[in-house]
């Protein structure tokens, strides 16, 4: 895949979450290599916009397409994405009572190279792979043996969904909000885990209500989300006058708009 | 109800037929048989059989087996890691080449009759026929069965199998297995008893007492596989003494309809018992568990956990009753009950039932009903997981609480292997 290559192209995107209209023509085009950051006030739609893109049920498209590496990202099942190198960092991962955190990463991963025609690891070959991305996220290696998520802190939470993307090696990942409840060094170690995946042929989406972990994660571009639709794109400054001026003159602007 | 009639007359001149032919216990057999004329089957108007309608029971004319079925035919399902110490039946019937028992000294097993007069003190003791049409009626007829008597002080690590195979003979049969098991003071054992059959109608209509004396301890592991046409009726009934411990492990994946009663009667002082429960049902399977935990003794102690998987159309029923007695202070009692619904039109009745009479206890119970989180089902799905893998996987978290309890090694095993089928 060339450098230059759109890995998503969104194009005039609508749709409804829970029956509400949310997204109201969203166009964006992300290349291979790119970071983009998703700004925005609470309720602008930058959740909505995350899972659609993972292809959460009760999120409806109504109008407008999706092309995720030239396909119909809208007609792929929430496995097959995950399968085709897309992933969703989850705000708010939720727990799962008598699956082990191994095991099921083991099993997520497989199916990936099950999918692209690689061979399966085996337990050994799987849990050194583990040991070793645990390490970079500085994930305590008994949590590994715990239930997925079953009392984890906040931040515990965050940084398994940070080892599942250094596992998994997404081609794009949707980062949504993973900045929300960490303290500064959870920031850092998070940033971090982000940073070491980044690469000439992966993308990122980050979604956050903050400027801070822009500070550590630089984005390539900026987009400001208010009322279901960028208001305002830029460059990485674009997030530093965010984080003086606030949203409220855009959030203005966007009323404004017809 | 004109087919519980005939299934009462059905069962009388079966009886009246066969009686002098069955070994010994004749007077037992007698009022046992007559406890049933006056009972007749249950009907959905008695509490305990409020949601498990058995008219295709009472409406099938199941045939005593006279001819015991072919052991070859069913061989396979002899074999396994549990063959090395093993009692097996077919169609109700003792066969010894499908059996190898090594034992040490101090442990008897042996299909009834027994030689060992010194437990048939037992037998029909526990397990009471009042009220129990169904006790009743094996009581009346039992004829083929195991014994095991663990001598006093004795622990035996080598799970003992009680299996009972049934095939399929073409038409309705019935056959009334009947255990009992006694462990001597401070004795060890684990037990684990198979029913197994791949099709053909039949009704297994099972009874069995354990009695477990002062400081010893039963393992008991219960896999009820039947045909998916058959029908399987089981009592269990146990006794405990001072500082013993029982406990079970009841998974129950078979038959068109099951039920289950459990009791144990907490008697000495200490005693100690865990009853779990896996039941799983699919298509239109009824499956009922009764149990009923009494205690009588101080600081006894009681862990319940049954746990259903309903999918399809089937309907799973618990019923757990646990009385504390005001002779019983200082028990502990913990029972739960939860449920998976996999389809919408799965049910289950769930009924946890505290009796405290006396007033220095520690007593909790817990229902719950719910179906697998969507929230869970999209968040692995999101990383790859397909749907079905999904499902099974979160299934079989629901089903590890119980299973990874098991002790049994090969019954852990094979239990993996066959459960969840259903999960599409």
């Amino acid at each position: 895949m060339s450098a230059t290559h759109d890995l998503l192209e969104i194009r005039d995107l609508h749709a409804t979450a829970g029956g509400k209209p949310v997204l109201r023509g969203i166009h964006l085009t992300v290349k291979a290599g790119e970071v983009h950051a998703i700004m925005g006030p609470n309720a602008s739609g930058k959740s909505t916009l995350a899972h659609v893109l993972a292809g959460r049920d009760g999120f409806v498209v109504t109008k407008g397409e999706i092309l995720y590496k030239g396909r119909d990202l809208l007609a792929m099942s929430p496995e097959e994405r995950a399968r085709e190198g897309l992933f969703l960092a989850f705000q708010y991962p939720v727990e799962i009572p008598g699956v082990g955190n191994t095991y099921f990463l083991k099993n997520a991963l497989n199916a990936i190279r099950k999918h692209r025609g690689l061979p399966e690891l085996d337990a050994v070959e799987f849990l050194a792979l583990v040991r070793e991305k645990a390490r970079i996220v500085k994930i305590d290696e008994n949590l590994l043996n715990r239930p997925v998520n079953e009392g984890f802190s906040g931040g515990e939470k965050k940084r398994n969904e940070i080892l599942q993307m250094a596992v998994l090696q997404p081609t794009l990942s949707v980062l949504d909000e993973t900045d929300s409840g960490l303290d500064i060094d959870a920031l850092r170690v998070v940033a971090d885990g982000i940073n070491g995946i980044r690469g000439p042929d992966r993308a990122m989406i980050v979604v956050t209500h903050y400027q801070r972990l822009l500070n550590y994660v630089v984005p390539d571009k900026v987009h400001v989300l208010a009322g279901g639709r960028f208001v305002k794109s830029g460059g990485k400054e674009l997030a530093l006058e965010l984080e003086q001026r606030g949203y409220g003159w855009l959030e203005e602007k966007a009323a404004a708009a017809p | 109800m004109t087919g519980v009639l005939e299934i009462r007359d059905h069962f009388q001149s079966e009886f009246d037929r066969a009686a002098r032919k069955l070994p010994g216990f004749e007077s037992t057999r007698k009022a046992a048989m007559e406890r049933f004329a006056a009972l007749g089957l249950p009907t959905g108007s008695e509490e305990a059989w409020r949601f498990t309608d058995i008219t295709p029971i009472a409406e099938t004319q199941f045939k005593a087996v006279t001819r015991p079925g072919d052991p070859a035919r069913v061989a396979d399902l002899a074999r396994g890691p549990l063959q090395a110490c093993q009692i097996a039946f077919v169609d109700g019937q003792h066969a010894p080449r499908l059996s190898k028992l090594d034992l040490p000294a101090g442990v008897t097993v042996e299909p009834i009759p027994f030689r060992d007069a010194s437990i048939e003190k037992h037998l029909t003791k526990l397990a009471p026929v009042d009220g129990r049409a169904f006790t009743a009626l094996n009581t009346a007829f039992m004829r083929d069965g195991a014994c095991i008597r663990i001598g006093k002080g004795i622990r035996f690590d080598t799970p003992i199998h009680i299996l009972f195979l049934s095939t399929d003979r073409g038409a309705p049969y019935v056959t009334h297995p009947r255990v009992l098991i006694v462990a001597e003071e401070g004795a060890h054992v684990s037990i684990v008893e198979s029913f197994v059959g791949i099709s053909g109608v039949y009704l297994t209509n099972a009874v069995n007492e354990i009695a477990v004396a002062e400081g010893a301890t039963v393992e008991y592991t219960r896999v009820q596989r039947e045909s998916h046409q058959a029908y399987h009726v089981a009592a269990l009934q146990v006794r405990q003494g001072r500082q013993s411990v029982f406990k079970s492990h009841s998974i129950a994946l078979g038959a068109a309809i099951s039920r289950m009663d459990t009791g144990t009667e907490l008697a000495g002082e200490g005693a100690e018992v865990t009853l779990n429960g896996l039941f799983e049902g699919t298509g239109r399977q009824i499956v009922d568990n009764h149990t009923f935990i009494d205690h009588i003794s101080p600081h006894t102690t009681s862990r319940e956990l049954y746990k259903g998987i309903l999918g399809g159309q089937s309907h799973g029923i618990f019923d757990g009753r646990i009385v504390v007695r005001a002779t019983a202070q200082k028990t502990n009692a913990v029972q739960a009950s939860r449920n998976l619904l996999l389809s919408k039109e799965a049910i289950v009745n769930t009924k946890p039932q505290l009796e405290i009479l006396a007033n220095d206890v520690k007593c909790k119970h817990g229902a719950t009903i719910g179906q697998l989180d969507e929230d869970v089902l999209f968040y692995l799905r999101s990383r790859g997981i397909g749907l079905a893998d999904a499902r099974r996987l979160l299934v079989h978290a629901f089903a590890s609480e119980i299973l990874d309890q098991v002790s049994v090694e090969a019954v852990r095993a094979q239990l993996g292997g066959c459960l969840f089928m259903m999960v599409h």
